[in-house]
């Protein structure tokens, strides 16, 4: 059903400058969805991301988000589209000079004329999702790392929005954060009923609470399925990167001359 | 070795001309997107505690000390001449003309322009810049013009208030230190002080230096290549070129305002 689509993205080609990121991608996730996009680093995850929050636009091809070409809104269209988007940066990207709770108020004071009382109602069942109703008064200089991360995702969903980015969501936590954050993904997807994009290197976690996987290398998607498919597939890259091989289709030297010729070995042996 | 010292004057030439079209463009956006500045004045008094409340001790020591310098070397100077009674003159026209406006200038710079400009800075660097974006809310509108206001208004008052101070050391220092007659000290000043061509003149340099500095530390900030090292240099860049162009911009505006004046 086309209506179960939320973001489709079709053919899309993206550079910085000369240098091309991604090649002619084509995704799509549906409503209620968490879709993790995975790869190594520097191979255009994150620019991905940043295709379909319209912060950076396709040279060719088509970002669609709720129906909207996202190529061909003004500026006002686009901040209409992204008020229906939360994202979650690496390192939470709080407002350093808000406390947590005005952190997460923030968008609701910008975006809405609602009461300060109801507005105070709606921070602490944000906070109270992501388990820190009782850290409201911090600043984020006081919050560790995961902590952060779900201070982050509680101010994401605000709005209640309908698609969720997450951008390394996994990155530099404890096992404990980890569990945390990922269960926290998944839970509100559900009960909120969000399409969650997840960008990650870090399979095993992320296979836990995905419903479906897009590997992208080089710019380009080189495997997709379901955590199921992933797990047993038998693509030589997917495989290295599922197992956490480390030589295989992505070399674990970086590309040089022959060894013996920077040794200079061949010429005393000739 | 000459090709390579023209390519090099050529590159810079291209990269300044695009920053200072970047920097057009950026300070007409800032202008266009100042509703929010205004329609929620809050937000501009809170960025005017930082930018002119916590600036105030240096200005009001800064300006007591160089109207007490002032008040010793006018008079050192003015008694050769018989004419220490011109000294609240020579203190006051010092200060509203000159070294209020210029000095606080300078001191706004190294003081509010570089944390402008590292808070900006950071701000970016740690994503909350893209963060706010993302929330569709407009950083220009939100975060920089109020700012920019803040600097604006904030300038003229620490120039003001580094003139009083200095004047009242060089009262200090003249009448109550050396002795010169309080009455011809005040009397003096009220004679010679033109408001109109003095005080005016004075304070609309302080608004152009306002102008000047909150505008190049919020671009540099803005413009801050993201990580610890775009941030500390464009920090220097900050107080660097404000306290230059301050001083370009006071010898192009003395110029103007005081020509054919006796």
């Amino acid at each position: 059903m086309q209506n179960d689509i939320l973001v489709e993205i079709e053919d899309a080609v993206f550079g910085y400058g000369a240098r091309p990121v991604l090649k002619g991608i084509n995704l799509t996730a549906k409503r209620g969805q968490v879709v993790a996009i995975m790869g190594s680093s520097g191979c255009g995850k994150t620019t991905l991301l940043r295709l379909i929050g319209g912060q950076v636009k396709a040279g060719q091809g088509t970002v669609r988000v709720a129906g909207e070409s996202l190529g061909e809104l003004d500026r006002a269209g686009l901040y209409r589209v992204r008020r229906k988007m939360g994202m979650l940066f690496q390192f939470g990207a709080l407002f350093t000079d808000m406390s947590v709770f005005d952190n997460v108020a923030f968008q609701l004071r910008e975006h809405t004329d609602l009461p300060e009382d109801v507005i105070s109602d709606l921070v602490l069942m944000k906070l109270h999702a992501v388990g820190l109703r009782g850290a409201a008064h911090l600043m984020p200089a006081e919050l560790s790392g995961g902590m952060a991360r779900r201070v982050a995702l509680a101010r994401a969903i605000a709005l209640e929005p309908s698609l969720v980015m997450y951008d390394e969501p996994f990155a530099g936590l404890d096992p404990i954060s980890l569990g945390v954050t990922g269960n926290l993904i998944r839970r509100l997807t559900d009960t909120l009923g969000l399409t969650s994009l997840v960008v990650t290197h870090d399979v095993q976690e992320s296979l836990k609470i995905v419903d479906y996987v897009y590997f992208v290398s080089e710019g380009v998607i080189v495997a997709e399925g379901t955590a199921a498919e992933i797990r047993a597939s038998g693509l030589p890259y997917v495989h290295q990167f599922v197992h956490g091989e480390s030589d295989g289709p992505v070399p674990f030297h970086y590309p040089a001359p022959p060894y013996v010729d920077d040794l200079r070995l061949g010429a005393q042996s000739a | 070795m000459l090709k390579q010292a023209i390519e090099n004057l050529g590159n810079h030439t291209i990269q300044g001309v695009w920053r200072i079209g970047f920097a057009s463009r950026f300070f007409l956006s800032m202008l266009l997107h100042s509703g929010t500045a205004f329609r929620r004045f809050g937000l501009t008094i809170r960025e005017m505690y930082f930018t002119g409340v916590l600036s105030l001790i240096i200005i009001l020591v800064s300006g007591l000390f160089v109207g007490m310098v002032l008040g010793l070397q006018g008079y050192e100077t003015l008694q050769r001449y018989g004419s220490e009674s011109a000294l609240g003159t020579l203190v006051a026209l010092s200060l509203v003309r000159e070294l209020g406006p210029v000095l606080a200038g300078l001191l706004f710079a190294s003081r509010a322009g570089s944390a402008i400009t590292a808070e900006i800075g950071l701000m970016k660097a740690t994503e909350q810049l893209s963060a706010m974006e993302m929330m569709a809310v407009d950083p220009i509108a939100r975060v920089v013009a109020p700012r920019f206001w803040a600097g604006v208004i904030s300038m003229p008052l620490l120039a003001a208030l580094f003139s009083a101070m200095g004047v009242l050391g060089g009262y200090l220092v003249g009448v109550k230190l050396i002795g010169v007659d309080e009455g011809t000290f005040w009397s003096q000043m009220q004679g010679a002080v033109d408001f109109e061509q003095d005080i005016l003149n004075g304070v609309i340099k302080s608004v152009v230096f306002g102008i000047a500095v909150t505008t190049i530390a919020l671009f540099e900030g803005y413009d801050a290549p993201p990580t610890a090292e775009g941030v500390s240099g464009a920090t220097t860049r900050t107080v660097v070129t404000s306290s230059l162009v301050v001083l370009a911009l006071d010898f192009i505006l003395t110029a103007f305002m005081f020509r054919g004046l006796n």
